[in-house]
């Protein structure tokens, strides 16, 4: 069957030079880093390499960059991490509402040790007001983590003025940024927006699953999670994860070098989706407008019929796109934070679909899916709960 | 001392006269295809009035054991000690070793209960029960005799062998599966249906299942929901043929042209003729259902008339008169439990009304049902033409 991925911010497909890439890391460079010999020097070389076009897509020295198994463990690496460390300067750090629950659920354990967090609201569109972020900070404030590009309905955060305020102010307040859903689509440069430390994951770039990062600014020091053979500078032991290391190098350097032809073609699509989705009868879409917006994001609201529903029927023409996002629906039947924090209406909550794209999605993909939609969203508007 | 050999006890299948042979023949093929998905190997053989399951080879004790309790039929299973006769001394020793190994606390209460089926051992019944109490008595000073209700029983039989056991596991009860033919259970991703299917098959019954498929109102994952309560069941039932039907339409008719409020007691009266002719089609003597009186609207006593107006062959509904913590007990006991939990919407619910009909009536139901007559015949035959059958193994 025709399949049309519209669920790009769940993962990606791999770029074919990532898989081509991956596969070699396993089948000839196979060594492990820490060997002595020629294998493992050659394979301890991969991920130097990876480490340093890392680096470059973000102007940063290749020191601070430390491979992880994706966005969960960066963030938690970067939320325990810090608070552990700054633990004598102070013991209250500042989060958004609308986090991913890798940043909410590590949140809501240091409030469990007694740690003090305080969750900033956001408007109507998803975007928090940097005055507020300003007002919150305490003198025992000694981290601030705010995604960038929000996950369910896309909004851009205001990271530089952020940046600018944590600057402003007379002591360190350490800045972690979110990064999973804006790296490769948004030009990010830590050192000039002020960022600390900022999370990527592999397989949202057309990586591979299970690897990520944790940029981590030179000078900020943290204990490990995982203690061992003292790989990564004591940081993270295990024995890299070379494969993934060496994709999501390829994928980043990709990202980095097309990143402005990319997103230019995913707003062109995705203001067609916006506006294909204006003439459908009942369909109203969330998030901010403008350059508050991030390019591959489109989140839409169906009145009167069942995101889940919606979603299944899509399927049934081969279109993958997700209600609310991947992480919040799995199986599990709570409302999403986000939606929740923009105040959507109560019966709009289970009816809003977010389709995510990606370098491969096309035009006539996006005109199909507007199609499809024409013709199911009638028929489910006839059956409904009575 | 390890087990090496396993006494399977069964009492209903004792008592069924002629036919006993029977039974016993299937309960040994039961039991031996049982085995068969254990490590090691295992030997099932009857003689005279008894089953016994040997291990060949190395084996794990507690997967053996967990084997053998899956096996309908089975009331207990006792974990033996088998020696050659070789003198009344090497007995003893036996006893009270086996005696000391399997009870180091000592703190308990027990009787001997010889039997000598081989009549010419030289010590009768009452002897032998004297003698080794008494040698466990002089080795375990702790230990004491109770001929009333003792904590154990130390059974040991003289055959050509020496059988010497305490311990009777409880097995799975109920009769060999293939004794009492085959039987299509209507399956759905709930609590009830699974305990449903679970009991019958207990009775010797062979199952089929039916799932009703409602895509896109209901997921993927429901239906492997279900596949995995399928899979949970067929470890007592044997594989279990799933017949998943495509229910969409049959649904959205009613829905369109039935009052609303009667869509569920009319889509359960769809789903009892698709099942029928399922059952029909693949040699089943009847339907089982996980229906309980009153436990909601489409399981009043009305209700169930009004739906089992539909079929010709007996509907089983094991759990009638189960309460919901009765049926949720069992459902734990045999594992369904915390899949039936998972949060997939299954087809009955939904469009289900908010107020649906509790007391329906025959006629004004298949007063209803006139305005599908002309719809309804093609939207079955593509149904039951459009079956998906998935072979649930155990």
């Amino acid at each position: 069957m025709r399949e049309i991925y519209l669920d790009n911010s769940a993962t990606t497909r791999a770029l074919p030079e990532v898989a081509e890439a991956v596969s070699r890391a396993m089948l000839e460079d196979y060594g492990n880093p820490s060997s002595m010999h020629m294998k493992g020097f050659s394979a301890e070389n991969l991920v130097r390499k990876s480490r340093e076009q890392i680096a470059q897509t973000l102007h940063v020295s290749e020191k601070e960059i430390l491979f992880t198994s994706g966005g969960t463990e960066s963030n938690n690496q970067a939320l325990l991490g810090v608070m552990q460390a700054m633990k004598r300067s102070g013991n209250h750090m500042i989060t958004t509402a609308i986090e991913h629950p890798s940043i909410g659920r590590t949140a809501d354990w240091l409030e469990s040790q007694g740690f003090s967090v305080t969750r900033l609201p956001v408007d109507r569109t998803g975007l928090i007001s940097p005055e507020e972020l300003e007002q919150a900070i305490r003198p025992e404030t000694v981290l601030v983590s705010v995604m960038m590009v929000n996950n369910e309905i896309g909004a851009v955060e205001p990271i530089e003025e952020i940046g600018k305020i944590l600057s402003r102010q007379n002591r360190k307040i350490l800045f972690h940024v979110d990064a999973v859903q804006a790296y490769g689509k948004l030009p990010i440069r830590p050192h000039t927006m002020g960022v600390d430390l900022m999370s990527v994951s592999g397989h949202k770039i057309h990586g591979p699953k299970g690897c990520g990062f944790l940029y981590i600014r030179d000078g900020v020091k943290l204990p490990p999670l995982m203690y061992g053979g003292g790989q990564q500078k004591n940081l993270r032991s295990g024995t890299e994860n070379v494969p993934g290391i060496v994709g999501l190098g390829v994928a980043a350097d990709y990202m980095y070098r097309n990143q402005e032809k990319h997103r230019q073609e995913m707003i062109r699509l995705r203001d067609r989706l916006t506006e294909g989705l204006k003439q459908l009868p009942d369909v109203t879409s969330n998030g901010p407008e403008g350059s508050a917006r991030a390019p591959q994001i489109v989140s839409a609201s169906f009145a009167g019929v069942r995101s889940e529903v919606l979603l299944h029927s899509l399927e049934e023409a081969g279109i993958c796109v997700s209600a609310g996002s991947a992480c919040a629906s799995n199986g599990k039947k709570h409302p999403s934070e986000t939606l929740t924090a923009i105040h959507m209406d109560r019966q709009l909550l289970d009816s809003t679909i977010r389709f995510s794209l990606g370098i491969y999605n096309t035009e006539e993909e996006i005109d199909e899916t507007l199609q499809v939609l024409g013709k199911v969203l009638p028929v489910l508007r006839r059956f409904v709960r009575k | 001392m390890k087990f090496q050999l396993f006494l399977i006890k069964y009492a209903e299948i004792a008592v069924k006269g002629k036919n006993r042979y029977i039974f016993e023949d299937k309960l040994v093929s039961q039991l031996a295809q049982k085995m068969q998905r254990v490590e090691g190997e295992f030997e099932v053989w009857k003689t005279s009035g008894r089953i016994y399951v040997k291990a060949l080879s190395e084996y794990d004790y507690e997967e053996a054991l967990d084997a053998l309790k899956h096996v309908f039929g089975v009331v207990g299973i006792c974990p033996v000690i088998q020696i050659e006769d070789t003198g009344f001394e090497d007995l003893s020793r036996t006893v009270v070793e086996y005696m000391q190994e399997r009870y180091p606390d000592q703190d308990l209460t027990f009787k001997v209960m010889a039997r000598r089926a081989r009549k010419s051992y030289p010590m009768d019944s009452n002897e032998l029960n004297a003698r080794l109490g008494e040698a466990i008595l002089n080795a375990c000073p702790r230990m004491k005799v109770n001929v009333h209700e003792p904590d154990v029983y130390v059974t040991v039989e003289v055959r050509d062998e020496i059988n010497i056991y305490t311990e009777v596991i409880r097995g799975a009860g109920g009769m060999p599966l293939g004794t009492n033919g085959r039987a299509m259970l209507l399956l759905s991703g709930g609590i009830d249906s699974p305990v449903a299917g679970y009991m019958i098959a207990k009775r010797g019954v062979m199952l089929d299942a039916v799932y009703f498929h409602a895509p896109p109102y209901t997921s993927e994952r429901a239906k492997q929901k279900v596949v995995d309560l399928a899979r949970l069941v067929a470890k007592y039932s044997g594989t279990i043929q799933l017949h998943v039907v495509n229910f969409t339409d049959i649904q959205l008719a009613i829905y369109e042209k039935c009052p609303h409020d009667e869509l569920t007691i009319i889509m359960r009266r769809y789903m009892m003729k698709i099942a029928e002719a399922l059952a029909e089609k693949n040699g089943c003597l009847a339907l089982v259902t996980g229906e309980s009186i009153g436990q909601v609207a489409s399981q009043t006593m009305q209700s169930l008339t009004v739906t089992n107006e539909v079929c010709h062959m007996p509907v089983f509904r094991p759990v009638i008169a189960f309460d919901k913590q009765e049926i949720i007990e069992i459902s734990e006991k045999i594992g369904t439990f915390e899949v039936s939990i998972q949060p997939f919407e299954d087809c009955c619910t939904i469009f289900v009304a908010k107020h649906p009909v509790t007391k329906p009536k025959l006629s004004v139901i298949q007063h209803s049902e006139e305005k599908l007559t002309e719809v309804m015949p093609a939207l079955m035959e593509q149904a039951l033409s459009t079956v998906e059958t998935i072979v649930v193994e155990p």
